[in-house]
This record gives C-alpha cells, sequence and structure tokens, in this order.
C-alpha cells in the first residue's frame, strides 16, 4: 500500500470538492434561474466532462497549462515554473473534470425548491441574493452534500486526466489509480490489490452517505 | 330594488379625505390564461382600509391580479398605487420591485418555510430589525394569533388551521401597506374560519390598511365583506355592498357563485302591478311562479333564480301560508351533502333542488317517489337578465 500515493489523492479531492462549491454554486445559480435563450449551450459544455473521453480533457488541459498558451504564460510570469506536471496544475484539471458531479445535484436541488416559497420571500422583503441565501441554500442542503460527495469520489478515482496533465510524479502528481496501474505493470498484484480495495471501500462509504442523505429530503409544500 | 352594476368604471369612485394614507388603487391590463383559454384581466378600482372581498369563479384572473398588485408579475400596462405611491405605473415607466413594495401576500398554499420553525417564519420579514426586536415582534404577533405556543414547532408539525395562522402571522408582523389574501381560508372548517377571521378584523382595527380577500365562496363575502369586487373573466362586472350583489345577482355566473341552485329559464304571463308581483312560467308548459315585479312585458324572457336553502317542503297540502307559490311534486332523489339533504323534486316537469336537514328528512319520512309540496316565497324567486 502506497500511503504517500493515498494522501496525495485525498489532499486532491478535498480541496477540488472544496473549490467546487464555490464555483459550482453559482453557475448552478445561474443555471437554475436563468432565462437566457441559449442557455442549454452552457449545460451542454458543464456536462461534457462526463461523456468527454478523460484523456481528450486532459490533453485540452495539458494544452492549456503549457508555456503557449496565455494562461500558461501569465502563470510562469508569476511562479517561474510550469503549471503542467504540477500540484497544481493537477487541481485544475481535476476542477474541470468533476465540474459535472457537483453543478447537477445542486441545480437539480435549487430547482426543487417550490417557487411559493421564493415569491413569499419576495413579498416579506427579502432580495433575490437574500432569498437564495437564506431560503434555497439552507433546502437544497442534501444537494449541496450530493455535489460535494460525489466531485470527491469522481476526483478520487480519477486517471486519465491525471495521467495526461500530471504524469506520473511519486509525491506530487502520482495517484492512487496510477499507482495501481504501475503495480500491475509491474506485476505486484497483491500489493495492487490491497489499494483497489481501499479505493472501493472509500467509494462505497462515501455513495452511501450520499443515498442515505437523499433518502428523506425537506418536504417543502404541497402539504400532505 | 336598485342594483349597482358598473362594468368597469371609468373613472374611480371619489375618496375621502381621511381614508388617502391607506387607500390602494389599481388599474391594470394583463393578459392571462388559464384552461379555458386567454382572457384580459382589466379592471380598475379603489380599495380603502376595510375588508375588499374579490369574488369571481377559478379563471375570473383573481390570483393574476393580486400577483400583479404584489409586483410578482408585471401587467401590460396601468397603474397601481398604495398610500399615493406609485408601485407600478407603465406612463412613467415606473415598476417598484416586488421586494420593495411593502405589501403583504398570503397564498392560498401559505408557503410556509418548511426548514424554519413557526417563530422564524414569523420574524422572516423582519431582517431589517435588531434580534432583540425580531424577538418582540413576531411573539407579539404569534400571542395576538394564539399561536405562541407553536412557536418552537416546524410547519409539518402543526396543523392546518395553525399554519393559516402562521402565514398571515409573517405577513401582518412587516406592517404591510396593503395586504393580500388569495383564499387563506379555503382550507378551513367552519369554526377555525370565523375565528381566524375575527383576529384578521382585530388585527385590521388598529392597522387600518387595505385588505384584498379573493374568495370563490359566496358565504366568505357575506361574513367578510365590506365591499365586494365582482370578477368574471377578467373583467369587473359588479361592484359594491354584498347584499347588493349577492342577493339580487342579475347576471347568471353570480348567481351560480352564490350559490343559486335553482335557474329556469322563464316566460312574463301576467303583470299583477297593483300587487307588485308578476306571474312567471318556468320553461316550456311548465310551472308558473309568482315573482317579484320588474320592467317586462308579457311574453318577455328572463331566468329565475331560487336557492335551495329558501324553497320548504310539505307532505300534506299546506293552507294559510303567506308564500304565494306552492307546487305539487314527486321526490325523485335525496342526496345527504355533510349535514345537508340535498332533495330534488319533480314538479310536473320542472327540477327543483331543495335544501332540508337531516332532521326535517326523518320527521318527514322522505324518500324518492313521495308526493311533496314545493313552497316558495314570491321575494325567494329572484330574476336576472338572460
Amino acid at each position: 500500500m502506497n500511503w504517500e500515493a493515498f494522501w496525495l489523492t485525498v489532499r486532491l479531492a478535498a480541496i477540488v470538492s472544496t473549490l467546487l462549491i464555490a464555483i459550482g454554486i453559482p453557475i448552478a445559480y445561474w443555471l437554475t434561474y436563468s432565462r437566457w435563450r441559449c442557455k442549454f449551450l452552457v449545460e451542454a459544455a458543464v456536462a461534457l466532462p462526463i461523456v468527454l473521453p478523460p484523456t481528450v480533457l486532459g490533453f485540452y488541459v495539458l494544452v492549456a497549462l503549457g508555456s503557449r498558451s496565455p494562461l500558461g504564460r501569465w502563470w510562469e510570469s508569476l511562479t517561474g515554473h510550469t503549471l503542467a506536471f504540477t500540484f497544481e496544475g493537477l487541481v485544475i484539471g481535476s476542477l474541470l473534470y468533476s465540474l459535472p458531479f457537483a453543478v447537477q445535484p445542486f441545480v437539480t436541488s435549487f430547482g426543487a425548491v417550490d417557487s411559493s416559497l421564493l415569491r413569499a420571500s419576495a413579498s416579506l422583503g427579502h432580495s433575490p441574493a437574500q432569498t437564495f441565501r437564506r431560503i434555497v441554500l439552507p433546502l437544497s442542503k442534501a444537494g449541496l452534500v450530493t455535489g460535494f460527495a460525489l466531485s470527491f469520489a469522481h476526483t478520487l478515482g480519477e486517471f486519465g486526466v491525471v495521467l495526461m496533465v500530471g504524469g506520473n510524479i511519486p509525491g506530487v502528481t502520482r495517484t492512487i489509480s496510477i499507482d495501481i496501474y504501475d503495480q500491475v505493470q509491474t506485476a505486484n498484484y497483491s500489493s495492487a490489490n490491497e489499494t483497489a480495495l481501499v479505493l472501493l471501500i472509500i467509494s462505497f462509504v462515501v455513495l452511501s452517505t450520499v443515498y442515505s442523505l437523499n433518502r428523506r429530503p425537506w418536504v417543502a409544500g404541497p402539504w400532505r | 330594488m336598485e342594483v349597482k352594476i358598473i362594468p368597469a368604471p371609468p373613472t374611480a369612485p371619489p375618496i375621502s379625505a381621511q381614508a388617502i394614507s391607506s387607500e390602494l388603487e389599481v388599474r391594470i391590463r394583463k393578459r392571462f390564461s388559464n384552461p379555458q383559454g386567454s382572457f384580459n384581466l382589466n379592471v380598475h378600482f379603489r380599495a380603502l382600509a376595510g375588508f375588499t372581498i374579490v369574488f369571481g369563479a377559478s379563471g375570473a384572473g383573481k390570483t393574476t391580479l393580486l400577483d400583479c398588485i404584489a409586483g410578482l408579475t408585471d401587467p401590460d400596462d396601468g397603474r397601481v398605487a398604495v398610500g399615493g405611491e406609485d408601485l407600478y405605473d407603465s406612463e412613467k415607466k415606473q415598476n417598484v420591485t416586488a421586494w420593495k413594495r411593502r405589501i403583504g401576500y398570503v397564498h392560498q398554499d401559505l408557503a410556509l418555510f418548511p426548514h424554519l420553525t413557526a417563530e422564524e417564519n414569523v420574524a422572516y420579514g423582519l431582517h431589517t430589525l435588531s434580534a432583540a426586536e425580531r424577538q418582540t415582534r413576531s411573539r407579539e404577533m404569534l400571542g395576538l394569533f394564539r399561536i405562541g405556543h407553536l412557536r418552537d414547532r416546524r410547519p409539518a408539525q402543526i396543523s392546518g388551521g395553525e399554519r393559516q395562522r402562521v402565514a398571515l402571522a409573517r405577513a401582518l408582523v412587516t406592517e404591510p401597506r396593503a395586504l393580500l389574501l388569495d383564499e387563506p381560508l379555503a382550507a378551513l372548517d367552519r369554526p377555525t374560519k370565523s375565528s381566524l377571521v375575527g383576529d384578521l378584523r382585530r388585527w385590521n382595527q388598529s392597522h387600518r390598511v387595505p385588505i384584498l380577500f379573493v374568495t370563490h365562496n359566496g358565504e366568505e363575502v357575506f361574513a367578510l365583506g365590506d365591499e365586494v369586487i365582482m370578477l368574471d373573466g377578467g373583467r369587473i362586472v359588479a361592484q359594491g355592498q354584498p347584499h347588493e350583489v349577492m342577493r339580487v345577482p342579475r347576471l347568471e355566473t353570480i348567481a351560480r357563485l352564490s350559490g343559486f341552485e335553482n335557474i329556469f329559464n322563464a316566460t312574463v304571463v301576467a303583470l299583477h302591478e297593483d300587487r307588485g308581483t308578476m306571474t312567471c312560467q318556468l320553461g316550456k308548459g311548465g310551472v308558473e311562479l309568482e315573482t317579484p315585479l320588474v320592467r317586462a312585458d308579457v311574453g318577455s324572457r328572463l331566468r329565475v333564480g331560487v336557492r335551495a336553502g329558501d324553497l320548504l317542503l310539505a307532505t300534506e297540502s299546506p293552507r294559510g301560508l303567506s308564500a304565494r307559490n306552492v307546487l305539487p311534486g314527486t321526490i325523485l332523489r335525496l342526496e345527504q351533502r355533510d349535514v345537508i339533504i340535498s332533495t330534488t323534486v319533480d314538479c310536473s316537469g320542472t327540477e327543483f333542488e331543495v335544501h332540508l336537514t337531516l332532521a326535517a328528512r326523518d320527521s318527514l319520512q322522505l324518500e324518492p317517489g313521495k308526493s311533496v309540496w314545493v313552497v316558495a316565497k314570491t321575494h325567494s324567486c329572484h330574476l336576472m337578465g338572460m
């Protein structure tokens, strides 16, 4: 069991899913309440990482982070090294890769809040932003936890993007799934089995947490 | 018998000086859709402090009207003003956003916040005040509505009537400049209703603001109304005191809504100007009824409405009665609705619906096929235009 790779992966997943709460909520807010005609284009773009092969996503991220892209140059002038093959680069790649797993549960739960509650809140003198904070967010607790947990679990197991963006640098970018691949390559099956089992158990625990949370969501009118 | 029928007056009626501060003026045009099709809401009225009932069938545009006043929907054009301040004015291109209007709105489905306790729900609109002030005011209001003991409970843990009280308290505690109530009593039983109305009236004595009360229930109109606005197909078809508008309906839609179970086509067959009555024949060759005299010629056609609760049944031919209409017939069927027996009686081809108590049915041993006499006073027969 490679503990260095394990803790690196957990750290990556925790950072990514926390950042996704901050990034995903404004995106989900916009997707829920915007009346823009071409909203579907943004919805499709956000959902892309679900269907896109991770290598394709990873390739584009790698290009975007490289010293030929504006982002890569800017980062290089700021820090003196490129984003590619670094932990920070891994975080950026994973953010994109797991974005839909956070945003979609958020959108679902925001949209499930009864619109009559929003109207009532407005007639009680609350601005849309205040209403969002005091009514929509608290009533979307289950959706927020689901989005956090799913993006955490999804980042935990990512392989293609990590390999493309981060390479395989021990202690910096070597995550569990890459470690498993390495062990299989060197015919070290018992060690691979051990690591794979840990990943399996963690994923299962996270998902059961999600499903147990969603078993009883808040009941928001009509009253029974 | 003078009835005011005002088809959306071009200028609103004059108002008294002391009422200016709390009056609501509404002049709205708005296209809206309901399952029957698409209508134009086109209304103009002023509501003073106190209850104004907005009465009409579902789909008449009542909720659209309230949404426009509350700012939750934009009218196509017009003006909404409260206490002399414009909230919406299409000419001045003015439109105060809903959350700055300070208009209380209690919707039919109440929309209590499920994650907040009763007290937190009531305090919700007081967010600009300090925490201490919030607590004082909301507890005071909970007390006024007799739900102080429920303050730590969530909406899902209290009864329907209690939820209604929380919703009202939540709207009133913010001291709105006008109050909009969209069928707030629809789901309540009668005792709960009247106690809630009492509390609302008590509050309204100290807070002289206009209350627009939407309902499609004729009983509520009599129980509450200072003033009634009758809405049909998006237009005001009648406006006035409840007894004027409801007791003597000129329009069939109003008659059905205000509980006229018996409505017949009739032809005037004789005028008795000396007695102030006339004789009308119901349907084609059916029974004759003596009705109050109106300006009509023999042979003219009109509609007669009789409330089922205004009719009497006798099992023997009655004598020595002041009622002028005694019609022999046969009971077709009896149906129980709550505590009322709805009896259908066939009087030589014309069917009357008569409402009786359970005790009356039992003591007269009424059953289908039994011969009875239907008794109607002349002044229980209301005439309407075609």
